[in-house]
């Protein structure tokens, strides 16, 4: 596997959230995404990025391309130092919410991509990491 | 040194002021500080020879800190000038470089009249180039103001107008929504919605949504936050431009819109809001 492109945003505040929405959408047009493929990623990154912002208090998403037996892929992750998740499967519940959304966010992000990673460690802080293929 | 009591600075840009204005303007040409198109000769030689005289003024008062009251008037007039600059389109290179380049006329007169007292021009040197650092910095964070409250306002342009609520017919409105919804966005649309609803006694509300590039699940929480608020009036919502990609991403997100009658288009909404009104569309046979 091979990295071909690197770039790392700071999320801080939810207008970051509709910069990496334009970011990630830029991208994926480069790289010849569907449309729908476009929307897929672009929408997980809406939500996991205001995760970032809401729940982590802020931190950093990464953009990376991929390349694997000509393959080609975009891998974004999203880094936070905040309180961390205390229970990874109620978060992956539909419609369990600790703020005041639909408690859909993690959950859907996960159906809508096609390899998703969760860590997170209690004060420690959460890392999620979700990668999008091209279908050739 | 105290503050600069011994310093000649003041005194030798005043008696050569003529000279310094010129060698100046020269600079500015040779540093295209300005752009020749955007500002006249003649307004730029009076600009630059008022600037002249402000800073003699606050070399006189004072040469360790151009933030004290001293300098206040140079400071506002370098504002004014910055600002202008950001609105008018210079670059910010073209903005800072304006007050650099003058660095080097005053170095080359300072030489000149100091030449037999190296360690006092030394000293004047480095007293001046720290003025002038400070007040190119100052420019620059003016230039970088003015171009804030472009954008400020700009943005409360947008919020004003790209949220119109229209009667199309008789009962029914319809608010078509454009770009990114936010929370303030998305208050601002709610509260003109449900006044217009009053305004028109309506009772049906077509939502159209085709100019929004992503449907997450916020902005989702917000449409049914504003559905919900126009059916406590009694309105009935249509939400229609339900792009194919983002109908697909919904239900991976798991979003349902279950209690929300939704269209394709525009066209479709307004035919079942027809339906719901008891009106019909007759198309009338061309008489021969």
């Amino acid at each position: 596997m091979k990295i071909s492109h690197n770039e790392t945003i700071h999320l801080g505040a939810s207008e970051d959230i509709s910069y990496i929405r334009q970011k990630v959408r830029k991208w994926m047009v480069e790289l010849r995404f569907s449309l729908v493929e476009q929307t897929k990623i672009v929408t997980a990154a809406s939500e996991l990025a205001r995760n970032t912002i809401e729940h982590g208090g802020g931190g950093r998403a990464q953009l990376i391309v991929l390349t694997d037996n000509g393959r080609t892929g975009l891998q974004l992750i999203f880094e936070d130092n905040g309180p961390g998740i205390p229970d990874l499967e109620l978060a992956l519940e539909d419609g369990y919410s600790t703020g005041s959304g639909l408690g859909l966010g993690l959950s859907g992000s996960k159906r809508l991509v096609d390899e998703f990673d969760l860590k997170s460690k209690p004060d420690k802080g959460t890392c999620i990491t979700i990668t999008k293929w091209r279908l050739n | 040194m105290g503050t600069g009591k011994n310093s000649k600075i003041a005194e030798i840009i005043n008696n050569s002021k003529e000279e310094l204005l010129e060698n100046w303007l020269k600079e500015q040409k040779k540093a295209k500080a300005q752009h020749t198109e955007l500002i006249s000769e003649g307004e730029l030689r009076h600009r630059s020879e008022e600037l002249l005289s402000l800073f003699v003024r606050g070399c006189l008062s004072g040469l360790e800190d151009t933030s004290t009251e001293a300098w206040s008037e140079m400071r506002d007039f370098l504002s004014s000038i910055s600002r202008n600059n950001a609105r008018q389109g210079f670059s910010p290179s073209e903005t800072a470089t304006y007050i650099f380049s003058l660095k080097q006329p005053v170095f080359a007169l300072l030489r000149q009249e100091l030449s037999n007292e190296p360690d006092a021009l030394l000293d004047e040197i480095w007293t001046v180039s720290k003025l002038l650092d400070s007040l190119g910095l100052h420019s620059f964070e003016e230039y970088q103001r003015g171009r804030e409250e472009i954008i400020e306002r700009q943005r409360q342009e947008m919020i004003g107008h790209s949220n119109p609520v229209m009667k199309i017919w008789e009962g029914i409105l319809t608010v078509p929504l454009i770009g990114t919804l936010d929370s303030e966005r998305t208050q601002v649309i709610m509260e003109n919605l449900l006044q217009k609803i009053v305004d028109t006694e309506s009772s049906i509300v077509i939502i159209e949504i085709s100019g929004v590039p992503t449907v997450d699940t916020e902005v989702a929480q917000y449409l049914f936050k504003t559905v919900a608020a126009a059916k406590l009036m009694g309105t009935e919502c249509i939400i229609s431009g339900i792009r194919p990609q983002i109908a697909q991403t919904m239900v991976q997100l798991g979003v349902a819109f279950d209690d929300i009658m939704t269209k394709t288009t525009l066209a479709d909404a307004l035919q079942y809001a027809f339906k719901q009104s008891n009106l019909d569309i007759v198309q009338h046979q061309k008489r021969a």
